[in-house]
């Protein structure tokens, strides 16, 4: 693996938690590693499987699902989908060859910019230990035979 | 003005598209008064430089069934857009892969490994694999090469239209037979990329069994119990498809009280069949917290042949890492 890989990761945040505590980590000019694009969705529950699917197809390296700690999410049980999807998610994924650890997900509180700066680092470190995905690459050399 | 040219062909497929054609009945008939068939292995003996001489464009509508999993398929497929009008993806397989495309949690080599040296019933000694050439005393023969990755017809070659299904329904087929005969005298096609032979709504709507909130407290598997006909098969914890399929098949498994398998593939708009499933059963699990619920999720079997039975090579992922 080359020492100059950079992670892309992909977070999908909830707006009314996890990219609050991420504007918390900001404004408190916590230091965290960039590699993460922060998207922000309503809820961690509208996280659909199809968004970490094609996000992993499309180059990343990782993807981070963050929502309000169950019990305290906007939508009354928005999180607990989540809380149901993502073991199945982990499931696909290490039937189809992924490395357990490319998909995260934690609850992270608007209060919570310290956890959140935490969890993106040691995120990014982690994908970085994994290596590249890179998932386009497995179908080239065929198709370039092919072509 | 003379007929339509009408081929048929079958690429990695079990066969069950051509008998589907067949289930038509006496139709098939007049599909053979409507069209003049210039090419259809299963059934006339037409070769394939019969096909490569001729014009290109000179058939009309190509009924294409069978995913693209060697180099013989793609070659056809190839061969046959040049020389067709109308590509038409006909059946699961052609679709998205269907069947052949769960080799996708596979390759080659682990494939030719199971079958030419460790199946129990094997008589291999010398370990012969398949050969892409083989010398014999009249000459070299060619077989053609299997590759990696089964691929979907549209991911191999531009295709106009699709017909879902393992195997299309024989009404189905009929309308859109009857669709491409009208389409090609008025000159009014439908448009590129169309599902044929599908209604817009999901399985679900043309199941009839009773549908109320769904909760579930385990999953279940079909051998385990026989489900209560009235009810939704989901709904008893049986991993029903329906709500992730597209309806045009009135329903048939549910009916006959197995759960929907997905082979009609997702309705409009959907991405990927097998994620909208998933995020589907891990939403109507009723446990009281996260923990339980995710320990339950975590039950179900076999993800990506539960969900994607029929659409691993056209889902987003399209195969298990090489």
């Amino acid at each position: 693996m080359s020492t100059d890989f950079e992670p892309r990761i992909i977070g999908f945040l909830c707006r009314w938690c996890s990219y609050n505590g991420a504007d918390l980590a900001g404004t408190s000019r916590m230091k965290y590693l960039p590699n993460m694009v922060p998207i922000r969705t309503n809820c961690s529950g509208r996280v659909d499987p199809t968004h970490v699917l094609k996000a992993l197809a499309e180059g990343a390296d990782g993807v981070l699902i963050a929502g309000c700690h169950p019990g305290d999410c906007h939508y009354i049980n928005g999180n607990y989908r989540t809380a149901g999807r993502y073991p199945l998610m982990e499931k696909l994924l290490e039937q189809l060859g992924l490395e357990h650890g490319r998909v995260r997900l934690e609850w992270i509180s608007a209060a919570e910019g310290d956890k959140f700066a935490k969890t993106v680092t040691e995120f990014t470190e982690q994908i970085r230990a994994l290596g590249p995905l890179d998932w386009g690459k497995q179908f080239e050399a065929e198709e370039a035979k092919t072509a | 003005m003379s007929k339509p040219k009408l081929a048929l062909y079958w690429a990695a497929s079990c066969g069950g598209c051509e008998i589907a054609v067949l289930e038509i009945k006496e139709k098939i008939l007049d599909v053979a008064a409507a069209f003049d068939i210039v090419f259809w292995p299963v059934a006339l003996d037409f070769k394939y430089k019969d096909v490569e001489a001729m014009a290109d464009k000179s058939i009309d509508v190509c009924l294409f069934n069978g995913a693209i999993r060697n180099s013989e398929n793609e070659y056809v497929a190839k061969l046959l857009r040049d020389k067709s009008k109308i590509m038409v993806a006909f059946g699961a397989c052609a679709t998205m892969g269907g069947i052949p495309g769960l080799a996708n949690l596979s390759n080659r080599e682990e494939l030719f490994d199971l079958v030419y040296r460790d199946q129990p019933s094997l008589d291999n000694a010398d370990g012969v694999r398949p050969q892409l050439k083989t010398e014999v005393a009249e000459g070299e023969l060619d077989l053609p090469e299997i590759y990696d990755t089964v691929r979907t017809l549209d991911q191999t070659v531009d295709v106009d239209y699709y017909v879902p299904g393992c195997a299309p329904e024989a009404e189905q087929i009929w309308g859109v037979i009857t669709a491409v005969v009208e389409a090609l005298k008025t000159g009014v096609l439908p448009p590129k990329g169309a599902k044929l032979g599908v209604n817009p709504k999901t399985c679900c709507d043309e199941c009839k069994k009773v549908k109320e909130e769904k909760k579930i407290k385990a999953f279940r598997r079909p051998w385990e119990f026989i489900p209560d006909p009235e009810k939704c098969l989901l709904e008893q914890g049986l991993i029903c498809m329906g709500p992730a399929t597209v309806a045009g098949c009135g329903a048939r498994c549910t009916t006959a009280n197995m759960p929907c398998r997905g082979c009609y593939g997702p309705p409009a708009d959907v991405l990927d069949q097998g994620a909208k499933m998933l995020s589907t059963v891990a939403s109507i699990i009723d446990a009281p917290t996260p923990e339980e619920i995710a320990e339950i999720a975590a039950t179900v079997p076999d993800p990506v042949g539960t969900f994607y039975r029929f659409g691993l090579a056209s889902s987003l992922l399209r195969r298990a890492r090489i």
